[in-house]
């Protein structure tokens, strides 16, 4: 099962690397960045990272394009890739348009109602807030006791 | 798990009922905007939610002696089209959602109008609707990929739902970015995970799945896809170090959609998990037990542990639920870690009381917040006497929540505590015990506010109409009536989590 670790593997896998890289990238982009905006473009980077390893999934040596002829006379030698992956990774990008699009109008309503799209100052005014309901709701429960 | 099965041969409305099951709902969704009228918005929402909950209640009856149905979309044969396949499992999460559905919804009606802006009351029944008809097309498929479609679409209208809090507090809104953030992550690990499993074995149809990883055993493609499937589920049932989006969603999100994600929401993604680890991998699959076992189950305990103590010392009534809820979700994941039919069994049934006692005390919190505005404990103090029938029915479902006798939280961790008892494991036992403990403190800290502490003076609240307070008893009721009567539920359990196991008919 394991294949050695050498030169042709390493080069041979090579979309593989780049999806691990891509999607480190999106992941890291995602944990690391303040900005709100600049989290869904991680975010989006991450999922093409997956796009990419489904589509790598599909290929096949020496396949060409799943198109049958228009005559349907399938030749038996001909190798095709497997579109199935394709098909699969079309809904997820239909997904990650839908996900970005809801991301972005969540950013314009959050910008309108905190003033900022920067981490910080959200949490900031979101500590500010809790403060301000622990002093309220503590003050009034103590008064009464 | 070859189960013979006659080809489906479906031609009467009867044979399309698992279609029908999720076609309904997500029509209803569309229809709902076309029509843009904020009159007949919720009529059709409710009516989508009747038609669903009947057609799972006939789903139900037909596989509860561990039948399976199995319907090929389009005609197409599985694996190679996308499958629907009902079983006592997914039959008893249908109806739990549908259920829970058909009784949030007349409570929503007054609930929403109270929380949600007025212009936006079409669009916030159409996103329910397709939150709704996502949950159950998680539940009914049979397929992996189309797992992961429909739970985009219901996360997708989840955050817009909960977005839509906003109208009472904005934080509403950074807590819908998060759970978008956290829950798309969760979302790209699941379907990474699946292409691992479609690259070992490819296929995505789970029966076809499980017949393959059984023959050709683990490797390292297989166990990848595992672990990434374990962790993207993970996020989005709130288990343990995975759980931060929960708290801030279900706090700001409108009391209806609390209440009606805390018992359906999580408990789908529940489902899910059991499906991945019993039907799809076994426990035979011997990475499997060892990653449940040494890596699940000290979160889970955690869970229970650490999430019912930030509960106690919380000051809003409506954030002390969510964290309950994550420590509620531990017990879940503990019966599935015992890896017994025991386990599984108080898994489920859990799953289900669970569902009604947080439905029943979230849609109290919405009651509350009719009247008081906000849940913190000096806002609903002394409401005891000013809300009686909804105080009550906190009462009643609080006790459910602790797991006292009598009622339905009490059968579940029954069960539990037996099923680790089975494996001789009671330090486990003591520990679930000892957990619910801490229930017994932040259920009496909401019940010392509502009955010992004097109301405000400026207080002028009075009890709730009618439309709210019978879908809160109904929950309330059915917390006891499931203690009481163990039988329906239990059978139930016992049945899917036979058919889980692979035990049916043993």
């Amino acid at each position: 099962m394991t294949a050695e670790f050498d030169l042709p593997f390493i080069l041979g896998h090579v979309n593989y690397w780049l999806f691990i890289v891509l999607m480190m990238t999106g992941l890291y982009i995602v944990v690391a960045k303040g900005n709100l905006v600049k989290k869904i473009v991680g975010l989006n980077i991450f999922q093409t990272a997956v796009f990419m390893l489904y589509i790598s999934v599909g290929k096949v040596s020496g396949g060409t394009a799943p198109i049958f002829p228009t005559d349907m006379n399938v030749d038996p030698n001909v190798v095709y890739s497997n579109p199935l992956p394709h098909v699969l990774i079309l809904t997820a990008i239909v997904v990650g348009i839908a996900t970005t699009s809801l991301g972005l109008a969540l950013i314009v309503r959050i910008r309108e109602q905190f003033g900022t799209i920067e981490e910080e100052g959200i949490y900031q005014i979101e500590r500010d807030m809790a403060a301000e309901e622990y002093r309220l709701h503590s003050e009034l429960m103590s008064e009464r006791r | 798990m070859a189960t013979e099965v006659l080809p489906h041969t479906a031609m009467t409305l009867h044979d399309h009922l698992p279609m029908l099951q999720i076609l309904v709902p997500f029509f209803a969704a569309p229809l709902i905007v076309f029509l843009g009228s904020r009159r007949l918005a919720w009529p059709v929402a409710f009516a989508a939610s009747v038609i669903s909950l009947v057609i799972s209640w006939m789903l139900l009856m037909q596989v509860i002696d561990g039948g399976v149905i199995t319907y090929h979309i389009g005609g197409w044969e599985p694996p190679l089209g996308i499958e629907y396949r009902i079983d006592a499992a997914n039959a008893f999460v249908l109806f739990l959602v549908s259920a829970v559905s058909v009784v949030v919804l007349p409570f929503a009606k007054t609930s929403v109008a109270d929380e949600v802006a007025a212009r936006d009351h079409t669009l916030f029944y159409a996103a329910y609707l397709l939150c709704f008809s996502g949950l159950m097309g998680v539940a009914i498929t049979g397929d992996a990929f189309n797992v992961f479609v429909f739970l985009e679409i219901s996360s997708l209208s989840t955050y817009v739902l909960i977005a839509s809090g906003a109208a009472r507090d904005k934080r509403a809104l950074t807590a819908a970015y998060d759970y978008l953030i956290m829950g798309t992550i969760g979302a790209t690990f699941f379907v990474i995970g699946i292409g691992f499993l479609y690259m070992a074995t490819g296929t995505l149809n789970m029966a076809d799945l499980a017949d393959r990883i059984g023959t050709q055993g683990g490797n390292r493609t297989v166990e990848a896809g595992f672990a990434f499937i374990l962790v993207g589920v993970g996020l989005k049932l709130a288990f343990y170090p995975m759980h931060l989006w929960l708290p801030n969603a279900y706090t700001f999100a409108p009391s209806a959609i609390s209440a009606f994600l805390a018992a359906t929401a999580t408990k789908v993604a529940v489902y899910v998990l059991l499906r991945f680890t019993f039907t799809v991998f076994s426990p035979a699959f011997q990475f499997e037990v060892l990653t449940l076992q040494f890596v699940i189950m000290p979160f889970a305990l955690l869970a229970m542990f650490a999430a019912s103590f930030v509960a106690v010392f919380q000051s809003d009534f409506k954030r002390m639920l969510a964290y309950s809820s994550i420590a509620q979700i531990g017990y879940m994941l503990l019966g599935i870690c015992l890896l017994t039919e025991t386990g599984l069994t108080a898994a489920i049934v859990h799953l289900f009381n669970h569902g009604i006692t947080k439905a029943a005390l979230f849609m109290a919190v919405g009651a509350y917040v009719l009247r008081n505005k906000d849940t913190f404990y000096n806002d609903i103090c002394g409401m005891g006497r000013k809300m009686p029938w909804t105080s009550a029915a906190v009462v009643i479902s609080g006790l459910s929540l602790i797991g006292v006798p009598g009622t339905a939280g009490f059968v579940s961790k029954w069960v539990l505590v037996q099923g680790a008892l089975e494996k001789g494991w009671w330090p486990i036992a003591t520990l679930v015990v000892a957990s619910s403990l801490l229930a017994v403190v932040y259920v009496w800290r909401v019940i010392e506010v509502l009955y010992l502490q004097p109301a405000r003076s400026d207080s002028t609240a009075t009890e709730v109409p009618m439309s709210m307070l019978v879908p809160i008893w109904i929950a309330a009721i059915a917390c006891i009536w499931f203690g009481i009567d163990t039988d329906t539920t239990l059978t139930a359990a016992r049945s899917a989590a036979a058919g889980l196991l692979g035990t049916a008919g043993q």
